[in-house]
């Protein structure tokens, strides 16, 4: 199968390009629009912050590429900053306008230490994943929880985790494996 | 919160995990991916790996370190020592790094924290701070930083570092437990998370520091034994330790 992970200028796209190949996928870390459009999942990774990520994306045309593969139904996952760009803006950097391909917006962490860092189960008995953020999704799409903060959010064909499945060992590689079954 | 993390810390130079005491010889213990790897197997939260020789060289070969670390371990891995730039940074993040660890060059140029904080995101800088008698030192804790500690560590948070790892260099290699009193301090003087280092002699020890920091720093009381790891973590777990089920 093949996977286009963007990139675009920051971001940890090397970890997610290993975990998907560990799982014998035909992962590319692709810039370019075209590469993203012709894969059957496109991964939008992200560390970093949101503004220059949002600049990072358009210059190289990705924002609309993922665009495209929103409203053609086609698949797209997004990991932590990656979900948060998804979203229809983010309160970081000043606030940032998002791609919108699922509904809401990201929000400043305001409980517990910040950043967010570390391992934490799924709320209600679900697997525990490794987290690493300041902001999170404040969306009527989430599907998932972890300390009451959005941890899985789906709409249409997008899916966006919060947590890192390229960093939380046996159990991320379980989700990244039903991501890709799913694609 | 976060599950309480346990964090093996690896020594580095030229590309070896190397032990010895400051200025001593120093003992080649093994290859940095394989024992990275055997103490993600034994339930590691995450790793760091300390560069102390903190050459050009050794730095150039702990760039490639942390790509064949990436290759092989599923856990998040931070990578310290010289790191003096934002490119030094970025380099071992694009081999496949989650956090560098800054320390000396840090407090000769505080910009660098909120200048690696810009780049790569607060989450991926931690500042390591050797402390001893409530005052910061620098430079493997050879020289006085001149600052007070608590004060250093408020103005790394305010900079943008995302994590304080902080040693008390008075309990390092003592087994005698953790400087309890200074990490309940820094909880209370900053909002990141925190990383206690130095004095670790047991599981008891352990259960103490994680009461008041986010996460413990292994060095000596692993002795590079994967094995020790796995027991300690049943210790904790007996003493009420939320640690994670690696499974």
């Amino acid at each position: 199968m093949k996977v286009a992970i963007c990139d675009y200028g920051a971001g940890n796209v090397r970890s997610v390009q290993l975990a998907f190949e560990r799982l014998g996928a035909d992962a590319a870390v692709a810039d370019e629009a075209e590469i993203v459009l012709a894969a059957e999942l496109a991964v939008l990774p992200g560390v970093g912050s949101a503004g220059s990520a949002m600049a990072g994306l358009r210059r190289r045309g990705l924002d609309e590429a993922l665009r495209e593969r929103a409203d053609a139904g086609r698949p797209i996952l997004g990991i932590c900053l990656g979900l948060q760009l998804a979203l229809d803006e983010t309160e970081e950097d000043g606030g940032v306008a998002g791609l919108g391909l699922a509904p809401g917006r990201a929000v400043r962490v305001r409980s517990g230490r910040v950043p967010r860092i570390g391992w934490a189960p799924i709320d209600g008995g679900g697997e525990t994943f490794w987290f690493a953020h300041s902001y999170a999704a404040d969306t009527p799409a989430a599907t998932a929880t972890s300390e009451g903060l959005a941890a899985v959010v789906e709409h249409g064909s997008f899916v966006g985790v919060q947590f890192h499945p390229e960093k939380s060992g046996a159990a991320g590689a379980r989700f990244l494996e039903r991501c890709l079954s799913r694609a | 919160m976060p599950l309480p993390r346990l964090i093996p810390c690896l020594d580095v130079a030229d590309a070896r995990v190397v032990k010895g005491v400051r200025f001593a010889a120093l003992r080649d213990v093994g290859d940095p991916v394989e024992l990275g790897a055997a103490y993600s197997e034994a339930g590691a939260d995450e790793l760091v790996f300390l560069d102390i020789a903190a050459s050009v060289e050794s730095r150039a070969a702990s760039v490639e370190v942390a790509a064949r670390v990436a290759e092989q371990v599923t856990i998040p891995f931070t990578f310290g020592g010289g790191m003096r730039t934002v490119d030094d940074a970025h380099a071992v993040l694009e081999a496949g790094a989650d956090k560098v660890s800054v320390n000396s060059a840090a407090l000769a140029r505080p910009a660098l924290i909120e200048e690696i904080a810009e780049s790569l995101g607060t989450q991926a800088v931690v500042v390591a701070i050797d402390t001893e008698n409530g005052r910061v030192r620098s430079h493997a804790a050879t020289r006085d930083a001149r600052r007070d500690t608590i004060a250093w560590a408020r103005e790394c948070e305010a900079r943008g570092a995302g994590e304080l790892l902080v040693t008390s260099i008075d309990r390092d290699g003592t087994r005698r437990g953790y400087d309890l009193a200074l990490f309940a301090k820094l909880r209370d003087a900053v909002s990141l998370p925190v990383i206690a280092s130095g004095g670790a002699g047991n599981a008891a020890h352990l259960a103490a520091a994680l009461d008041v920091a986010d996460a413990a720093l292994l060095a000596s009381i692993l002795h590079e034994r994967p094995a020790r790891l796995v027991s300690l973590r049943s210790e904790l777990k007996a003493l009420g330790v939320r640690v994670r089920d690696a499974a």
